[in-house]
């Protein structure tokens, strides 16, 4: 079921209906019905489930587990606080969190090893294939990758390391633990949710308020309206932009570029409304994935706007237990005494912002493309910090950071690069997306915008026309946003009939000018025999 | 506390840590600052900040932060 | 807030929504008023108000070859054809469920040629035959049985979701037939008065299997059946034209199957003499379909059969019917009398089939 299907949308009305026909004790239950229905109807064979059952029942055994070694480590160490010497103490609780830890490890190997063999096992095999002579070729795996495995592997692990490091309980209920980890709205593409987060409003019984089910409404229309009307229509274009690669090379990649940001975002943040949206409707919340990030003015805070709950994540739970890890530490220590204090300071921050893009690149996906890509987002970030001192010496001598159009510049700037890397997503493989990008710069040719080539990638004018003034729309409730510091929504809330004005035309709006379906075309009939 | 400071305004020397409490929340310091600040004072205060307690509500303001290398110590 | 006002709230914004979807579903279906004029004939049937003793059942060998004015004025037959293109068996049998709701005719003729189709389709057709019925199990159950494989049954509840693609092609007849239609018909006939005589069609090609599908046989089986329970004659025909084949074979077949159930099936191919046919002058696309004059002809052998075989009423004679008539025939005769000035002042007809243009 896509969001974008019939079915889902039956499916989420149906639910929603359900969810407050039910006795409310039974509203969550009801959840992890719908959830692990929605996750059968993706896997008939029920191999899907099978998968995320195991691991909703390793984390949930496992938390567990951590929670009493760490409760019965505590409660030992206050019964004996008057016997115990610090050092002793210190010792123990060491004790304990090996002990911990150890559950810990074999938890993430199990969970994040299903992940890693069902995502990664046949890329694996096609690189080493490379290096191997034809004839000695391993034979590429039958395996399936369960839908949004990286999503609930994730989450699963961040309750895993959360437990552990005792900031929150285990759930001893396993049916609260599967529904945490199989929650429907954000199995597709997130956000990535913390169970200390989650867990205070998805068990929590929710009696029906008008204002919130509006609110969650009016953005599941909004979501639709930008992934619909906008996203899935300028996608048309995209296709040929990035497939037929030796006709659309030079200005059509600067254009399929832009397209394709635009395309993103919409589509990513209009999935992420819907998912919010829904669970708005039921009053669970979410953590927002997106605040603007085509308002950053350099790519570090575009990646902290930008997926947001990813983000959090790798820095929670691999760069900052990576950059205090008691080797890194010595490593600083070391490189400091070694490089000098400023070179060394930073050998350590740019050792574990490497192992994390790198490992953000791979969580993107199997191939080339996101490693190379990952890796791109760390060399921008790494050379920008570098850059720093540059800037701030340029500042001080020009002071065009106080003048307004410097932002504009520096909006501009981020968005550019960031979409300019984003390509690697686009085309087939990674030489060709740098022969593709270099083009774009050698080999532009400006007629493109004036002779009607635009007109040939499968968009009509009327198409276009839809297309800006979505944009005008899209851009206009950022600017908004950004400059009152206002939320459209909450200030449209306001005004009743305005808001179901705005729902109404939303609703018209998807409805008319989506781009779903069959293109139906009454000059497609075929009058032969009658 | 004074060493403490010294480190932070070794980071950014335009801040006013002593009535900031917003560090993280408004982006004053960013995650690159909070790993030299770890690394500072794991190398000169000697206590060893771990990763669990990297959270905003400890790095907000200078005040929280010392509160947590007190508490780290003592533990 | 009070309650009662949030539920004038949720009421008034659900009709609103409603309403306003329901309107641009209305704006942006295909009207079939011009050029392609077969998706209105379905719909038509519910807005006549003259009983049929007769109906007519099948695809184009039905609607286009037989004038029910002229069954109506020379033998005081009041008819209606419930034809489609194309129209699979399955949906004239739906069609038949359908037309039972709402009167029991006498008689039901079968056109007998869409048998060779076994399975769905086209969704262009099935849309047009389809589309224009009523809601009741029998629609539910005829998209069911007709639908291709990327169609769904939604878009069939909802056509909107289907058709929201043309509202950047839409033009001034779909806001001027957005809530009324005109009549494309007349009581199911489709008129067409111009002449092209029929060509020599190539040689039949030769099928590896002539066994009529089980399916389409099923449901020619439960159409009798059907008509057996409501005590209607069942009578079953083959159009005098020669194309699409119809191959010996299938006419065994079928002929097997009226004499089993003892009901009637004539091929009008084999008598096409004897009705006085001349295709030099009464097909208007070179011996697919007849035209104005074909037709006429036709119908008069067909109520010759029908009032000899069966217990018809002469309509001429009631006075309410009859002033229905009138007007149809009125019509009838003003879009002949159209048609061929069309024909005088441009030798061809240009507001009329499938190529028709705006004037």
């Amino acid at each position: 079921m896509l969001f974008t299907s019939y079915s889902f949308v039956l499916f989420v009305a149906a639910v929603l209906l359900l969810y407050y026909i039910v006795p409310r004790k039974f509203q969550w239950p009801l959840l992890l019905v719908a959830s692990y229905y929605f996750y059968y109807c993706a896997d008939t064979k029920g191999r899907y489930l099978l998968f995320i059952t195991v691991t909703s029942v390793v984390t949930w055994i496992c938390g567990i587990v951590m929670d009493k070694i760490g409760t019965e480590g505590d409660a030992y160490v206050k019964a004996h606080k008057a016997d115990l010497s610090k050092e002793e103490r210190k010792a123990y609780k060491a004790q304990v969190k090996h002990k911990k830890n150890m559950v810990l490890l074999l938890s993430l190997l199990i969970t994040i090893g299903i992940l890693a063999v069902t995502k990664y096992t046949n890329f694996v095999i096609t690189n080493i294939n490379s290096f191997l002579k034809p004839g000695n070729a391993i034979r590429a795996m039958d395996i399936i990758v369960p839908l949004g495995i990286s999503f609930y592997t994730f989450q699963a692990a961040s309750y895993l390391i959360d437990v552990s490091r005792g900031t929150i309980k285990s759930e001893k209920n396993f049916f609260k633990m599967a529904l945490f980890v199989s929650y429907f709205p954000q199995l597709v593409q997130g956000p990535i949710s913390r169970f200390g987060d989650l867990s205070q409003t998805l068990y929590e019984p929710h009696k029906f308020e008008l204002n919130g089910f509006g609110r969650g409404l009016i953005r599941i229309l909004w979501g639709y309206f930008k992934k619909l009307v906008i996203a899935d229509r300028i996608m048309i274009a995209i296709k040929p932009m990035i497939t037929i690669t030796d006709k659309y090379f030079g200005t059509y990649v600067f254009i399929a570029m832009l397209f394709y940001a635009f395309e993103l975002y919409c589509d990513f943040t209009g999935g992420i409304d819907i998912t919010i949206g829904i669970s708005e409707c039921m009053g669970i919340k979410l953590k927002e994935n997106f605040i603007l990030p085509y308002f950053s003015k350099n790519v570090k805070e575009y990646w902290n706007r930008w997926h947001i709950t990813m983000g959090t994540w790798f820095t929670d739970y691999i760069f900052y237990p990576l950059s205090v890890s008691p080797r890194m530490l010595k490593l600083s220590k070391w490189s400091r005494s070694h490089l000098g204090d400023k070179l060394g300071k930073r050998v350590t921050v740019y050792l574990s912002c490497f192992l994390v893009w790198l490992a953000t690149g791979v969580w993107h996906g199997a191939a080339w493309n996101f490693i190379v890509w990952g890796l791109a987002n760390y060399v921008i970030i790494m050379v920008s910090q570098e850059l720093e001192p540059l800037y701030a010496k340029f500042h001080g001598k020009f002071h065009l950071k106080d003048k307004p159009g410097y932002a504009m510049f520096e909006i501009c700037r981020t968005i550019f690069i960031m979409s300019c890397i984003r390509l690697f997503d686009c085309y087939r493989n990674v030489p060709l997306t740098f022969k593709m990008i270099g083009s774009m710069f050698t080999k532009a040719n400006l007629k493109v915008y004036v002779d009607g080539s635009l007109m040939e990638l499968g968009l009509t004018a009327a198409d276009y026309t839809v297309l800006v003034i979505g944009f005008i729309i899209v851009l206009g409730v950022g600017v908004y946003k950004a400059q009152t510091k206002k939320d459209v929504r909450t200030e449209l809330s306001k005004n009743i009939p305005l808001f179901c004005l705005v729902c109404v035309l939303l609703v018209i709006s998807v409805a008319v000018l989506g781009a779903y379906g069959n293109g139906y075309d009454s000059t497609q009939f075929i009058y032969n025999q009658f | 506390m004074e060493e403490l400071l010294e480190i932070l305004r070794d980071l950014h020397s335009d801040v006013d840590y002593d009535t900031c409490e917003t560090l993280v929340d408004d982006r004053i310091i960013d995650s690159f600052d909070i790993i030299s600040i770890v690394a500072e004072v794991d190398d000169r205060l000697d206590v060893s900040i771990p990763a669990e307690e990297i959270i905003p509500e400890n790095f907000n303001s200078a005040k929280a932060l010392w509160a947590l290398i007190e508490r780290l110590e003592n533990d | 807030m009070k309650k009662s006002k949030k539920i004038i709230i949720i009421l008034a914004f659900v009709v609103v929504t409603a309403v306003l979807l329901w309107m641009a579903q209305r704006l942006v279906m295909p009207k079939y008023q011009k050029g392609i004029i077969e998706g209105s004939m379905i719909e038509e049937y519910y807005g006549d108000k003259a009983p049929h003793e007769v109906v007519f059942i099948g695809d184009c060998e039905v609607y286009e070859n037989i004038s029910t004015v002229e069954l109506y004025e020379k033998y005081g037959i009041s008819s209606y054809i419930r034809g489609s293109a194309q129209q699979l068996t399955w949906q004239s049998y739906y069609l038949l469920e359908d037309t039972l709701r709402y009167e029991k005719p006498k008689v039901v003729v079968f056109n007998v040629l869409a048998l060779k189709y076994n399975e769905p389709q086209s969704e262009s057709y099935n849309r047009m035959s389809i589309d224009g019925m009523k809601w009741s199990s029998s629609k539910w159950n005829n998209i069911k049985a007709s639908m291709t494989e990327d169609e769904n049954m939604l878009e069939y509840i909802f056509p909107l979701l289907r058709y929201h693609s043309r509202w950047s092609s839409l033009t001034s007849d779909d806001f001027k037939y957005m809530f009324k239609k005109d009549l494309v018909t007349v009581n199911g006939y489709y008129m067409r008065c111009d002449v092209f005589a029929e060509m020599d069609f190539p040689p039949a090609p030769t099928l590896t299997d002539y066994t009529l599908g089980d399916n389409a046989m099923y449901y020619l089986e439960k159409m009798a059946d059907l008509c057996e329970e409501n005590g209607v004659k069942f009578v079953l025909i083959k159009a005098p034209t020669l194309y699409p084949y119809w191959y010996p074979e299938w006419d065994q077949q079928v002929q097997d199957f009226a004499n089993s159930r003892g009901i009637d099936y004539i091929n009008y191919i084999d008598i096409r003499d004897d009705i006085g046919l001349d295709m030099s002058q009464d097909t208007y696309d070179g011996g697919l379909h007849l035209n104005i004059y074909g037709a006429e002809k036709f119908a008069d052998s067909l109520g010759e059969y029908l009032v000899a075989n069966a217990d018809l009423t002469d309509y001429r004679n009631d006075s309410e019917v009859n002033a229905m008539w009138e007007e149809k025939i009125q019509r009838y005769n003003d879009l002949r009398e159209a048609q061929l000035l069309e024909l005088e002042q441009y030798g061809e007809l240009r507001s009329w089939g499938m190529n028709a243009v705006d004037n």
